[in-house]
Order: structure tokens, then C-alpha cells, then sequence
């Protein structure tokens, strides 16, 4: 295996982004990894529109948006050796990888882009009692078995969860043919975009039932029912129990940053965002392993994955042609009441010469507030905001003014105003 | 006519033909579900008891010791994964001392080896994790862990390999006695046998019944279980027990032979034969129970829990014997039926040979290998074996690494994985964190390609438990093509 400055693990839009920047920023030697036979990830399948709006101004399919990317990654000649699966990333930036034709290979690069994206949660973690028949699935891999296999999982259905792709599977299931009965979310308020609420369960008469969960699950082979209750206090109410006869149940419960490679390397996790720590050049706590994208922490829009992945292919393209191997000293992020996570966790005091994005989201729905940062005490920046719900990540850009002398903290408050 | 039908693909069926294939003769399991290992066997604790709990004098006591001693060796012919980590059994109460005295004596009775009393001090020094009540713990260090799956798996592919023959999808019936022997009557045909060996499990008692004028009874015995991610798997590294005490009788929290974290049963009493749904009550019982032995457990990592039925006899002892006239019964084989089961195979295998005046067979060869995984072969054996095969450099899944040429291999074993399950206990291809989400899709079409089927024909399980209901773009209700609606 030729030698290489930077491998990316994962082709799909992080990674993909993550290249062609680093490429651009002038790194030679650079090796995209995907698992899967083709480049793209999860976008290959979402075959509905709305991607791009920012980053092309042009609403796409994600195919198309994939499509994109792969032949500017093509264009630019970067090497992509897809059924290729890390098995191990060490702590001295040693992959082992696994290939049909290569069979088993170690790769030693300069540095490491982490792109592994999130998988689903799936039922086992959500403990939900009874029988464990056929036809419940993960809204993505329901996503999978109708859109690139042609196949319907089911023709009635229930999804349980308001995250993205559950709303999203709930209008093509019921387009490929099928009738989705209700879509329950234990929260009082969606994990979803306001824009799928509307499109994708509102224009199809698709009730939505918040603050309920399912409490059991029939039929010894294939799904028969599920049962679905109120909750209150994160328990179910006795006698609001409803029955719905369904053969399929989706799983639209949360995503799960992929980050066992990130583990075995020693990175450091975020309980919260269960991606790595990482300063503001998205570097992890393992230097010259950096991260973007939905292993990072889990986005909405892929337009922001991209954006954050270009920011991560440039700094680690620094990171190899400046051979800047030296971190210096770093200020946490802290978050106030209401805010969930910021990523970046820390900042480098010395990034004078860099702007600086704050990505994070809050912890319930809020109206008429304002995201204020505090530099010690004094604010750098201050936004306000009509609307704020977890399920809509939110960005501040700090500008590259410098930041106070002797602060400790970068300090993120949701305020009154 | 054959020599001997048995009944019941679990591993007390499965073990008991592979030691009648040693003999020659003519075997039959005949299997009410698609495949081995479908019911007790595929969910419970997967430990190998060292034998101190079950009664001194009892066939049970006899047969666990006897299985527990023979279990390193048969792993190894086997080549299944098998590991004595030792048992702990945890007195939460210094109430119960005389209790754990007891268990001691019963346990050196029985001659297991090795046992011991261990107080805090020692115990806390071998597992940190106990919990602050902990006072003292019998320590027995032959109690070890094995894979429920490919115990039983393995033990049908050695029968298989010895010429025992596997009928699947045939539930049986009926049994009619004919002259000499049986009429063994299944859903997928009739058969006749000298000997009929009833290894039913939790349906022991409705083929005795069928055979025999005094009624047996069998009641389903459910436990719940958490399964948690390999994170957790070293949380505890010995099988920890609660003493049974006042307070009743505790769960287990266990490594897994593949190093999860195992935590439960309880124990509750069910009617249906097949109800192995989990429950909201169970699940908290059991979560409960388990912060007594251990502290902090980090439940936060499940990845999936799950259900099971114990074979229970109210007499609470094995009960195998020559029913009726060339009818031999293997019930009531409850916990520690697992690691009795070695035993049991001898022993009802000894029976049927007896009745039969069975020849011992020269071919027999009591050696199997397991299925290849590419990780556990030295690096140039490895590159070799990926060359020759590319389908072991193709990884299906990612959470438990495993390739697509272990995947074909377990499909095109006797016996094979035919659906989604199979090839999870097979191979542990979807029995990871992630629980399938990602390579249910990829098995799903192996599966379709290798046992030439429509992708809408692979099923989760067998039966109805289909994965997929047709095409996209067909109208609910209406599957006919509507010709330009």
C-alpha cells in the first residue's frame, strides 16, 4: 500500500467534503475508506429532495448531492478504495483495514480524518417489552430495504419517533403504497425539522402523537399490533393504552455517533453529543485524528455536514503541510442553562487568525430568546432567536477578532429578550 | 424403519444424536421450528453450572457435575468458544450464612472441585464491582461460559456429519404405537422408529401425554434478560449469583462467552408454550434485583433484552426414563439443563442403544470444526484465505466483524442458517450494538442469492415471520397491477 498523508474513514458526505477541502488545501496523498461498494453513504439512499439549499442553491435529491461531491472528489484525483472497513484505528494513527482483494492492511498516515457518520438506535436499547417478531425495523434500514431494494417491509405501519428519517419514511411508505396509522414521539415536542412535520406528516393526514410511546408489541412471528400509551413523567398512563393493528413498526428513536473505532483510539467522547471532544479545528484529544460530521455529533442538514467536514479537511491539510504537531493551550466551551452542547468543547487560545464556529443545540422548545457568548464576562457575541427546538441545530460564527486576555472559558447563554 | 426418531432440536435432542451417532443406526431429529436451537436453548444464561446448587442425590446434581466435566473437553472437539471464568455466589445478608453453608456442602457433596467461602476482603480483591452489601460469596471456579448457540449448533453438525438425518418445520403431532415400535406423525409427513426419544422441551409433557396413560406437566417458567453492549462486558468477570435469601431468589450477572454483558432472569410462570415476550414489570424486576449483587451496573448499555422458557417440572428434577415401551423421556430439563446436557446425550443415548442393541459405529468422528472467522487466523494465514476467498475480506457486519465468507459458510452447513436468525447464531451477524440496523439488508439478500429464493421469501425466523410484503408502488389492499392508474 503506497504511503499517504491523510486517510478519511467513511465516503459518505462528511468524508467526501472532508477530501476534496483538503485536497484543494493542497495535501497530495490522500486515501478516502467506504465500507460500502460505493461512495455517498447514507445519502445514497435518501432519495427525497431538500439537500443543498445551502451549500449549492439548488434543492437536490440525495443522490444528487452525493453525486456532486464524488466527482469533485473524482475530479481532483483523490484515491477512494470503497469495501474497504476499518477494523482498528491505534492511538499512534495506525489503521488496519479489511479488503476483499487487499485482504487485511495496516496505513500509517500524517493524520485522520474520523467520517464514520451515526447508525440508528435500535429496539433492544429502547427496551420496549414484548415479542420480537419480524417486521420491526429502523426507519433507516427501512429506508434502505425501499428505496435502493424496491421492497415494502410492510402495509401498515406505525412508526414510533419523530426524528428526520421516521418522518421522512412515514411519506414514502405511504407513497410505495403503504398506510401509516400514527407516528408516536415519547417527547412532548418532535426530534424532527418543522419543514417534515408539515411535508411529510401534515400533508398526509398522518397524525402525530406526542408525549406517547409503545408499551407492547404482538405477534409471535410477524408483527400483528402495537400498543401505544400516554406518558407522563417518562411513564406510561394506565388506561390510555390504544391498540393498532400494524404488520410494521419503524424506529425513528435517535442516532448514535459510530465511534468505536474513535474508542480504540483512545479519543476522548462526549457523554452529551457521544462524539469526540474537539477543539475548534475539530481536532480530537488524539492529535492529528479529527472529526466531522454525524460522528461528531448528530446533524440535521447535510449542508452543515459538508461545511463543518471542508473545515476539518483544511485543518488537518495545516496540520500535515505545517507540520503543527503542538496544541497550545486550550479555554473550554461551557453551556448554560438550556443548552445542550456546543462543538467545538474547547478553543485554542492562539487562534487569533481563525474563525471560529460554534455549532449546538438546546434542550426543549424555546421562543424569543437570544444565544449570547461570554468571554470571561464580557459578551463577543449575541443573536436573538424566535424559535429554538432540539431538533434544529443552531450556528454562531464568532469572528477572527482577538479574543480578551487571561479568559478561561468561552461561556454559551439561552437568554430571556 | 428407523432406529430411533428424535424429538426436539434443542441441545438435550441435538447432544442425544450425536452420541447415537457413534453407534450405527438410523437417527431422525425431527424439529417443530426451521432450524436447531429455536427454543430454551437459544435464551438462557448460556453458563455452564459447576454444580453446588442442584440437590445432593438428585438425577439433576448427577448429570450437571457429570456435563460440567465433560464440557472443556467437548468444546474443544467441538470447536466452540467455552471459558471456566468461575462462579460467584454473593451473600448480600450475613442473615444467610447457614444458607451459604449449605450451598458449600451441598456443592462438595456433589464433588464439585475447588469450591471455596471467600469474605468481603477477598471477594471485593477478585470483583471490585460488587455491591457495598456484599459480605461473603461462595466461590466455585469450574462454573464457566459457553455460547447456547453453537453448543447446539455444533452438536447437530457432528450428528449430521455422523449421518444423523434433521427434519425441520415438523411439529409432531401424533405418536400411534406399531408393532416394534412408533408412527411418529409430524406436519411435514409420518415416519416410523423402533425408539422414540422425547427431547421436547417445554413440550415434553404434550408428547408423553400423547404416548403415555399417566399425564406429565410441564409449565413454561419465563425469565427476562438484558443483553449489554461489549463496552459493559467487563463489568464483572465471574458469573455473579445472589445467595438465594429471604428475599428471594436474585439474578445472575454474567460475562457472555463473547464478551457482553449478560443480566437476569427472573422467574415467572406463564401459560402459552411459546410466550416469550418481554414485560414492562419483568424487565424493571430485573433491573432491580440486579443492583444488589452489583453496583452502578450500567444498564445505560443495553442493546437488546429478551425472553426465555425454562422446561419446568413441578418435581424440579430431570426426568428421563423409558416412559412407555420403546419411548424415552428427556423432560423437565431445566436449569442446569445447558450444562447437563453433554451428560444427558450420554445417558439417553446409552438407553435408546440398549433397547436397540446398537453396533458401534467406526466411522464416527467426534470432531467439527467452527465456522472460519478470518480474525482469529495468524496474518499470512489470514491474507492467504482472503485471497483464495475474497468473501472473507467482505465485512457484513461491522459491530460483531463478521465477513460474508463466514456467512456462506453457515448457510451451506447440514444443518444451514435458512433465515435472518440462523445466520445470527451462527455467526453473530446482526447480534451486535447496532442489532441488525445496518446488515439486515446485505444478509437478507445473501440469503435470497445463496438459497435461491425471492428477497420476499427470507424470513426473520421461519414460518410467517417474513421480512418484506412484496414490491414497492403496489396500492395497499390491491396487489394487481393497475395498468396505467
Amino acid at each position: 500500500m503506497e504511503a499517504c498523508d491523510l486517510v478519511i474513514i467513511g465516503g459518505g458526505p462528511a468524508g467526501l467534503a472532508a477530501a476534496v477541502a483538503a485536497r484543494q488545501a493542497g495535501v497530495e496523498n490522500i486515501l478516502v475508506l467506504e465500507r460500502d461498494s460505493r461512495l455517498g453513504g447514507i445519502l445514497n439512499q435518501c432519495i427525497h429532495s431538500g439537500f443543498g439549499l445551502h451549500t449549492f442553491q439548488q434543492e437536490l435529491t440525495g443522490p444528487e448531492y452525493a453525486a456532486r461531491f464524488v466527482s469533485q472528489v473524482k475530479g481532483l484525483g483523490i484515491a477512494c478504495l470503497c469495501d474497504a472497513m476499518v477494523l482498528d484505528l491505534a492511538a499512534d494513527r495506525t489503521l488496519t483495514v479489511i479488503h476483499p482483494e487487499r485482504g487485511i492492511f495496516t496505513l500509517h498516515p500524517k493524520a485522520v480524518i474520523l467520517a464514520m457518520g451515526c447508525r440508528e438506535r435500535p429496539r433492544g436499547a429502547l427496551n420496549i417489552p414484548g415479542f420480537r417478531p419480524a417486521g420491526i425495523y429502523t426507519a433507516g434500514t427501512a429506508q434502505h430495504l425501499v428505496n435502493i431494494e424496491g421492497k415494502l417491509p410492510g402495509r401498515e405501519c406505525v412508526i414510533l419517533g419523530s426524528g428526520d428519517i421516521g418522518l421522512i419514511m412515514a411519506r414514502r411508505m405511504t407513497l410505495e403504497g403503504a398506510k401509516v396509522k400514527v407516528v408516536a414521539e415519547l417527547m412532548p415536542y418532535s426530534g424532527g425539522l418543522k419543514r417534515n412535520i408539515v411535508q411529510c406528516l401534515e400533508d398526509f393526514d398522518i397524525p402525530l402523537k406526542l408525549s406517547h410511546t409503545v408499551v407492547n408489541i404482538h405477534g409471535k412471528e410477524r408483527l400483528t399490533g402495537v400498543t401505544i400509551a400516554r406518558v407522563e413523567q417518562g411513564l406510561p398512563v394506565p388506561g390510555t393504552e390504544e391498540y393498532y393493528a400494524c404488520d410494521t413498526l419503524l424506529l425513528s428513536c435517535g442516532l448514535i455517533p459510530e465511534n468505536e473505532l474513535s474508542r480504540g483510539a483512545g479519543v476522548e467522547l462526549s457523554l452529551v453529543t457521544n462524539g469526540p471532544v474537539v477543539n475548534d479545528r475539530l481536532e480530537t484529544s488524539v492529535p492529528g485524528v479529527f472529526a466531522a460530521g454525524n460522528v461528531l455529533h448528530v446533524h440535521d442538514l447535510v449542508d452543515y455536514v459538508s461545511q463543518e467536514a471542508a473545515a476539518a479537511g483544511e485543518n488537518a491539510a495545516r496540520y500535515i503541510l505545517e507540520a503543527q504537531t503542538q496544541t497550545g493551550p486550550e479555554i473550554p466551551v461551557t453551556c448554560g442553562p438550556g443548552i445542550r452542547y456546543t462543538v467545538p468543547q474547547k478553543i485554542r487560545l492562539e487562534s487569533r487568525d481563525e474563525d471560529v464556529t460554534l455549532r449546538l443545540r438546546v434542550d426543549g422548545v424555546y421562543r424569543n430568546r437570544r444565544l449570547t457568548v461570554l468571554a470571561g464576562d464580557a459578551p463577543v457575541s449575541s443573536k436573538k432567536r424566535r424559535a429554538l427546538a432540539p431538533g434544529e441545530m443552531e450556528t454562531i460564527r464568532l469572528s477572527r477578532k482577538p479574543l480578551p486576555v487571561g479568559i478561561r472559558e468561552l461561556r454559551v447563554l439561552l437568554e430571556e429578550g | 424403519m428407523l432406529d430411533a426418531v428424535i424429538i426436539g432440536g434443542g441441545v438435550c435432542g441435538c447432544a442425544i444424536a450425536r452420541e447415537l451417532s457413534r453407534r450405527k443406526g438410523q437417527f431422525l431429529v425431527v424439529e417443530k421450528e426451521e432450524d436447531v436451537c429455536c427454543g430454551t436453548s437459544k435464551a438462557n444464561s448460556g453458563i455452564v453450572h459447576a454444580g453446588f446448587d442442584a440437590k445432593h442425590g438428585t438425577l439433576m446434581a448427577k448429570l450437571n457435575c457429570l456435563g460440567s466435566r465433560k464440557m472443556p473437553q467437548l468444546s474443544r472437539e467441538l470447536d466452540i468458544p467455552f471459558r471456566q471464568n468461575g462462579s460467584l455466589v454473593v451473600m448480600g445478608n450475613p442473615q444467610d450464612r447457614p444458607r451459604l453453608q449449605a450451598l458449600y456442602e451441598n456443592g462438595l457433596a456433589n464433588g464439585v472441585p475447588g469450591l471455596k467461602i471467600l469474605e468481603r476482603d477477598a471477594l471485593l480483591a477478585m470483583e471490585p464491582n460488587l455491591s457495598d452489601q456484599a459480605v461473603a460469596a461462595l466461590y466455585a471456579p469450574t462454573g464457566g461460559i459457553v455460547c447456547p448457540f453453537t453448543l447446539t449448533i455444533a452438536l447437530a453438525e457432528n450428528a449430521a456429519r455422523n449421518g444423523v438425518e434433521f427434519q425441520f418445520d415438523a411439529g409432531v403431532t401424533n405418536l400411534a404405537p406399531i408393532p416394534g415400535g412408533w408412527r411418529v406423525e409430524t406436519e411435514a409427513g409420518s415416519v416410523d422408529t423402533r425408539v422414540v426419544v422425547n427431547a421436547a422441551g417445554v413440550r415434553a409433557d404434550e408428547i408423553h401425554n400423547l404416548a403415555c396413560p399417566e399425564k406429565m406437566t410441564i409449565v413454561p417458567r419465563r425469565g427476562e434478560y438484558f443483553l449489554l453492549d461489549k463496552q459493559a462486558g467487563s463489568y464483572v468477570s465471574h458469573t455473579v449469583f445472589q445467595l438465594p435469601g429471604a428475599l428471594g431468589k436474585g439474578v445472575l450477572v454474567t460475562p457472555t462467552i463473547h464478551g457482553n454483558l449478560l443480566v437476569g432472569p427472573n422467574a415467572a410462570d406463564v401459560e402459552e408454550k411459546d410466550n416469550v415476550a418481554t414485560t414492562r414489570e419483568g424487565l424493571a424486576e430485573v433491573r432491580s434485583k440486579s443492583s444488589m449483587a452489583v453496583k452502578n451496573l450500567p444498564l445505560n448499555l443495553t442493546i437488546t433484552s429478551f425472553s426465555g422458557l425454562r422446561a419446568h417440572r413441578p418435581e424440579h428434577d430431570f426426568s428421563i426414563r423409558e416412559a412407555a415401551p420403546g419411548l424415552i423421556d428427556c423432560a423437565g430439563i431445566e436449569s442446569p439443563g445447558l450444562s447437563a446436557a453433554p451428560a444427558i446425550g450420554e445417558m439417553v443415548a446409552d438407553m435408546a442403544a440398549n433397547l436397540l442393541k446398537l453396533e458401534e459405529n467406526p466411522e464416527f468422528t467426534p470432531i467439527r470444526r467452527g465456522i472460519q472467522s478470518p480474525f482469529s487466523l495468524p496474518p499470512e494465514e489470514r491474507q492467504a484465505l482472503i485471497r483464495r476467498n475474497p468473501a472473507y475480506g467482505r465485512l457484513v457486519c461491522r459491530c460483531e466483524t463478521v465477513t460474508e465468507g463466514e456467512i456462506l459458510e453457515a448457510i451451506h452447513r447440514t444443518p444451514g442458517a435458512r433465515s435472518l436468525d440462523g445466520v445470527k447464531r451462527r455467526v453473530r451477524a446482526g447480534m451486535g450494538r447496532c442489532q441488525g440496523g445496518f446488515c439486515t439488508p446485505k444478509v437478507m439478500e445473501i440469503l435470497a442469492r445463496e438459497l435461491d429464493l425471492p428477497l420476499e421469501a427470507v424470513t426473520k425466523s421461519g414460518g410467517g415471520s417474513r421480512l418484506l410484503v412484496g414490491e414497492t408502488k403496489k396500492f395497499w389492499g390491491e396487489e394487481a397491477d393497475h395498468g396505467g392508474l
